[in-house]
């Protein structure tokens, strides 16, 4: 009786002890994977084709379901802005309401969390699988240094695409709105324009946008990235590795969303 | 793939990128809107600023002329010493009044400029001596609070003290007139 008592319990904190020592030791990981993939950049942009390469599959591959999701959340805002505004008699600061929460929040924190469900997945997929099948020990048999050649191109084209998919996003999501409010719904065109360019400041809100997004680059693809590196190299572990890169991109993206904008917010 | 293919669409989306971000700063954000060139600075004393921030506009007769560059405090005076930056196309005489303004009801505050008549210019550094401060709204609701609380009481005196009810409706009618003459607003 005793024993169960005590062995619940302490097999539970053992439990909890041995996650956390788990999450420390992956994060730890994740750090020297982070500063070898800058030390061997170098490397990597020798031949920047490779890099280029990668751009095209995690950006331009990127485009459609960006500029789609794009048009759909713009048009959204602008409905449920306007069904709000209108009752405050303010309906041309719709335009002021579409702008600023695109720019300064969902462009970049939508694009982040679209960009780790669309590349990053597919990031960890092909790095895991090239670890299950040997590529990456056959390339260092061959001398050649598998973050220079794999993972530091991968990182580069994360790195460039967000910023870039994140103000399409955001460009795109203020045409949306401007499509509602404007032809559908009817609120003076002059007035839509002229009030987001009196709210909307290019270094405050745009500038600060620009940043958050190439951060969000940075966390996600390299999550990504270590989650393949690290996967087990079995059919299961991959797949499981899959699924924390998005579950983990995510809650980073988000979290990290707080902390930027605690930083750009002065209270 | 082809090497070349994959420069291509890289291209494109580079390009793309770089349209994007340029739109968002010249037709979304003030890129273009905000731009004053030169500028003289002139500094103004108010009693009272509100909620006036840094950055806001500097209007005459609803154009804006210029910004707020500088907000300050005064410990000598207990004042607030406001700094505003001026285009230097627009020139106003030495004795134009500086005024604080809300836009709408609850909107922003802006700095509104009354040209004077003299011939004299302001130039860099000069000090704008005729201000009006911002109107608080509490000051102003506890003042018609006021007002009225005064209304009703001489109004209750004339009942009270003359037994016609006509005459007493007369005389507060009388008193509510000149009230509103005094009160400031």
């Amino acid at each position: 009786m005793k024993s169960i008592l005590f062995n619940g319990p302490s097999k539970l904190l053992r439990g909890i002890g041995r996650r956390m020592i788990e999450r420390i030791w992956r994060l730890g990981a994740g750090a020297r994977l982070f500063f070898l993939t800058i030390i061997y950049s170098g490397e990597s942009f020798r031949r920047f084709h490779l890099t280029l390469r990668e751009v095209y599959f995690t950006g331009v591959m990127s485009l459609l379901i960006i500029i789609v999701s794009a048009f759909f959340v713009g048009m959204v805002l602008g409905l449920q802005g306007y069904n709000t505004l209108q009752k405050y008699g303010s309906s041309e600061a719709i335009g002021v309401l579409v702008a600023l929460s695109l720019v300064r929040e969902l462009g970049p924190v939508v694009t982040a969390l679209l960009f780790a469900g669309r590349a990053g997945t597919a990031i960890t997929a092909e790095i895991g699988l090239m670890k299950t099948t040997e590529q990456l020990s056959a390339m260092e048999m061959m001398a050649v240094n598998p973050i220079a050649r794999v993972v530091a191109p991968r990182f580069w084209a994360g790195v460039i695409s967000m910023p870039i998919l994140a103000a399409l996003f955001s460009m795109v999501g203020v045409l949306g709105g401007y499509l509602v409010a404007v032809p559908l719904i009817g609120v003076d065109q002059g007035a839509f324009w002229s009030q987001m360019q009196a709210s909307v400041d290019v270094r405050e809100d745009i500038i600060n946008g620009v940043i958050k997004s190439v951060v969000f680059g940075v966390a996600c693809t390299m999550i990504a990235l270590f989650e393949g590196f690290d996967a087990p190299p079995t059919a299961e572990g991959v797949s499981h590795a899959t699924t924390r890169t998005v579950v983990i991109s995510s809650l980073t993206v988000l979290a990290l969303d707080f902390v930027l904008t605690s930083f750009m917010i002065t209270v | 793939m082809d090497r070349t293919t994959i420069d291509l669409w890289v291209g494109i989306f580079v390009a793309l990128g770089v349209a994007a971000l340029l739109g968002l700063a010249m037709k979304v954000g003030n890129l273009t809107s905000n731009k004053i060139g030169d500028t003289y600075s002139v500094s103004a004393a108010f009693e009272n600023i509100g909620g006036l921030k840094p950055n806001a506009p500097v209007k005459s007769a609803g154009v804006v002329v210029g910004r707020v560059a500088d907000i300050s405090f005064d410990a000598k005076s207990y004042e607030a010493v406001v700094t505003i930056r001026i285009d230097e196309r627009y020139a106003f005489p030495k004795d134009t009044f500086a005024n604080i303004y809300t836009a709408g009801l609850l909107g922003e505050q802006y700095i509104g400029l009354e040209a004077g008549g003299e011939e004299d210019v302001l130039k860099n550094g000069d000090k704008i001596t005729q201000t009006q401060d911002a109107v608080v709204l509490e000051k102003m609701i506890s003042q018609f609070l006021y007002n009225k609380a005064s209304e009703t009481d001489s109004k209750a005196d004339a009942g009270g003290a003359k037994s016609d009810a006509k005459a007493s409706g007369e005389k507060s009618g009388g008193a509510k007139s000149t009230e509103l003459g005094d009160a400031p607003f």
